[in-house]
């Protein structure tokens, strides 16, 4: 085959990308952009917040800060950018030579920009002060975001419509790629986790996007076609809005951890040398963390009123949670266990994901505990539980595969000393940003207001320099990648690029050619 | 496999992963609230009752139990009606069949439709609390600075858990003036 025709010159490259590496590509800038976005918005609350009483913004620009911040982040940074490394790698890891569905990938990716201008036009119109954006929490509960939802609540419905779009035409190219393109002897049970985990997501997307779906075009009917879903006036139910939304919300919160799994049991077999240890309990846990996903959103409801029956079964199921979970850090210790270890920067991130997530499960199954809930709802400390599995767990796993891969993509090592500094900077900042937020949330302070008692104000100061200097460390990551994609620095790297990483990406020349397994390798 | 039988299996996989996509959807707008609806109603979870009128018949008084019942009425924000209860609470033995009443003013210049809608806490009570009256079956139909007293008769049911000791009937008014007209439908819900 060879190099018959490369990419199409210009612009039309993009525009017209069917190329899975192209694609990927462009999604992990897209969810970089919008991480900085979101980011950005993150800064303000903590400006907001660095001192007791009202200083630079008032509370209804407030609550849409956090609104808009906690809708970026989960649906513009970090579902993106796993679909982008899905995108990248999944084709590479089984031996394909592109996604099964081309075309479909790049519709998918093309529909983000627009979904997000929706909102982001919302958020401008905002800060010119022409009208409100959404300001109901990223949960949008309603009544908040039906009846008493701002105009710019129908820019979040159509918003959210064209990323569920996108999410589950993404999906359906991995399910299809994944059982239709693998390489001759590549078994299901020979897939990389990374693999295996995206297969699990994409079911659990499939499943949960068109949920969410349903309810914003039930709040749409609510808001403007007189039918009463969630409003009890004609005989509807707000508490049904919560139900529908957890029924989405929780397995998307898996939806945003699994594929990180797959990155860090990528990660640690490689620096530690060894293989992962108990690759098939690895595959069983993920699968019963994804089934079991469907049976504990009331855990987000404790406090709504469930019968004592309900709640006891929601946190039993959500305790159960904490076994598969289990299953995977100690697989990840045990892997690195009398391992040969080198701490190469993605190892880093890797070692810091493996801490950092178990320290937001921990404060998981104490969430998970009823009648301590009804203490813990709604304050800090649910903030710092889902900040830590979140940020310094899939953000972290994501960083960490961008430094793992980056290599192989572009054909030349990043600036590792760099990267060593946007590695200490972020672990340091982001535990001073997140780790006081489970004492100031124990002592009752509550989540989504812009100001607070005097007793938090010392810890909130250091929160907020914690913050900023998280918020800035990312600019280090920015400049690494423009340095290395754009600037074209860095010394060339060989194909195997990792000694101890094993995989069909590394047989791949540095950097992975455009066109790549275009005869299928065999997979002993 | 050809291109050609690669291309016939995408296709059937992903029919059949939309076909997926479509059942979730309707999954969730169309059998998710019904669903939730019949378990409150069976159930009386989330505080729903009966929106009939009870059987009074075989309700025999219960002289050794006492249970408070408290009254809460608010009016929702686009509501301009004065409402509120005329006792804020009562105590009954169960069987027992007591009236008490609401009073509403309608302030405005203007004809008002109002409905109300009720809700008991706790959840696990409703079920026990009978109404063999209620203003809140029906729709309300003040004229321009009208009163009135709109009545309740309702018993507790000596079935009533143990564990339970008060009781709270809360009551939502919503200006529903108009949807009868617009809607013959939605109207027919309330």
């Amino acid at each position: 085959m060879g190099e018959h025709h490369g990419p199409m010159k210009g612009v039309k490259r993009w525009i017209l990308a069917t190329n899975h590496k192209d694609i990927g590509a462009m999604y992990l800038w897209f969810s970089f952009i919008m991480f900085l976005t979101g980011g950005f918005l993150a800064m303000i609350i903590r400006a907001e917040l660095m001192y007791p009483g009202l200083q630079l913004v008032d509370p209804n620009f407030f609550n849409q800060m956090t609104t808009t911040h906690g809708l970026i982040m989960v649906f513009g940074a970090v579902m993106p950018a796993f679909v982008g490394l899905a995108n990248y790698m999944v084709p590479l890891m089984i031996g394909a030579p592109d996604m099964a569905l081309p075309r479909l990938n790049n519709w998918s990716f093309w529909i983000l920009p627009f979904a997000f201008s929706l909102l982001i036009i919302a958020i401008i119109q905002s800060f010119l002060g022409i009208a409100d954006a959404p300001n109901f929490g990223w949960t949008f509960y309603a009544p908040l975001s039906t009846k008493y939802g701002p105009a710019s609540t129908d820019f979040f419905i159509f918003s959210v419509h064209l990323m569920g779009i996108s999410s589950i035409m993404g999906a359906v190219n991995v399910i299809v790629t994944i059982f239709n393109l693998r390489a001759p002897g590549m078994t299901l049970m020979k897939m990389p986790l990374f693999v295996w985990t995206w297969l699990i997501t994409a079911f659990l997307l499939i499943a949960v996007m068109p949920v969410l779906a349903g309810a914003v075009t039930m709040m749409l009917t609510d808001r403007h076609f007189g039918t009463s879903f969630f409003d009890a006036a004609g005989g509807g139910d707000p508490v049904l809005f919560q139900h529908i939304f957890w029924f989405f919300g929780h397995p998307e919160v898996y939806i945003m951890i699994l594929p990180a799994f797959g990155i860090v049991s990528a990660i640690i077999p490689t620096f530690a040398r060894k293989p992962l240890f108990g690759y098939a309990s690895m595959v069983y846990a993920t699968a019963s963390i994804a089934f079991l996903s469907f049976v504990v959103w009331a855990h987000h409801m404790f406090t709504v009123g469930l019968p004592l029956a309900g709640n006891l079964f929601y946190m039993y199921m959500t305790m159960l949670i904490a076994v598969p979970t289990g299953v995977k850090v100690f697989n990840w210790v045990a892997t690195m266990w009398r391992g040969s270890i080198s701490f190469e920067v993605p190892m880093m991130f890797a070692i810091a994901f493996v801490i950092l997530f178990t320290i937001g499960g921990f404060s998981g199954l104490m969430l998970a505990i009823t009648p301590v809930d009804q203490q813990y709802h709604d304050t800090y400390f649910v903030v710092a539980h889902f900040h830590y599995v979140l940020v310094s767990g899939a953000v972290f796993s994501i960083i960490a595969g961008v430094y793992y891969w980056l290599p192989k993509w572009t054909g030349r090592m990043y600036n590792v000393g760099l990267a060593k500094l946007h590695f200490w900077s972020s672990l340091i900042f982001v535990n001073l940003l997140f780790f006081p937020m489970h004492f100031v949330g124990l002592a009752g302070m509550p989540r989504r207001y812009s100001d607070y008692s005097l007793q938090f104000a010392d810890f909130n100061w250091w929160i907020s320099i914690g913050g900023f200097g998280f918020g800035l460390s990312q600019l280090i990551l920015l400049w690494i990648l423009i340095d290395i994609c754009f600037r074209k620095k860095g010394e060339a790297v060989s194909d195997q690029v990792w000694d101890g990483a094993d995989g069909l990406e590394w047989t791949l020349p540095s950097p992975a050619p455009y066109h790549s397994f275009s005869t299928p390798p065999v997979v002993k | 496999m050809t291109e050609e039988t690669r291309k016939q299996s995408n296709a059937r996989l992903v029919a059949k992963l939309m076909v997926a996509v479509v059942a979730m959807f309707v999954f969730a707008v169309g059998i998710l609230p019904p669903m939730y609806d019949a378990i409150c109603d069976i159930t009386g979870l989330n505080g729903k009752t009966a929106s009939e009128a009870a059987d009074t018949s075989g309700a025999q008084p219960d002289a050794e139990r006492t249970v408070t019942i408290q009254f809460l009425a608010d009016t929702d924000p686009d509501m301009v009606w004065d409402f509120k209860p005329n006792v804020f609470s009562v105590k009954v033995h169960p069987g027992e069949i007591r009236q008490v009443d609401f009073h509403v003013r309608n302030p405005s210049q203007r004809v008002i439709v109002g409905q109300a809608i009720p809700s008991v806490s706790p959840g696990q009570a409703s079920p026990y609390f009978k109404k063999t009256e209620c203003f809140c079956f029906n729709n309300q139909e003040l004229a321009g600075g009208q009163e009135a007293d709109l009545p309740l008769i309702f018993y507790v049911d000596p079935e009533l858990p143990k564990s339970v000791t008060t009781i709270t009937l809360s009551y939502q008014l919503y200006d529903i003036t108009g949807a009868d007209a617009e809607d013959p439908e939605l109207a027919a819900n309330y």
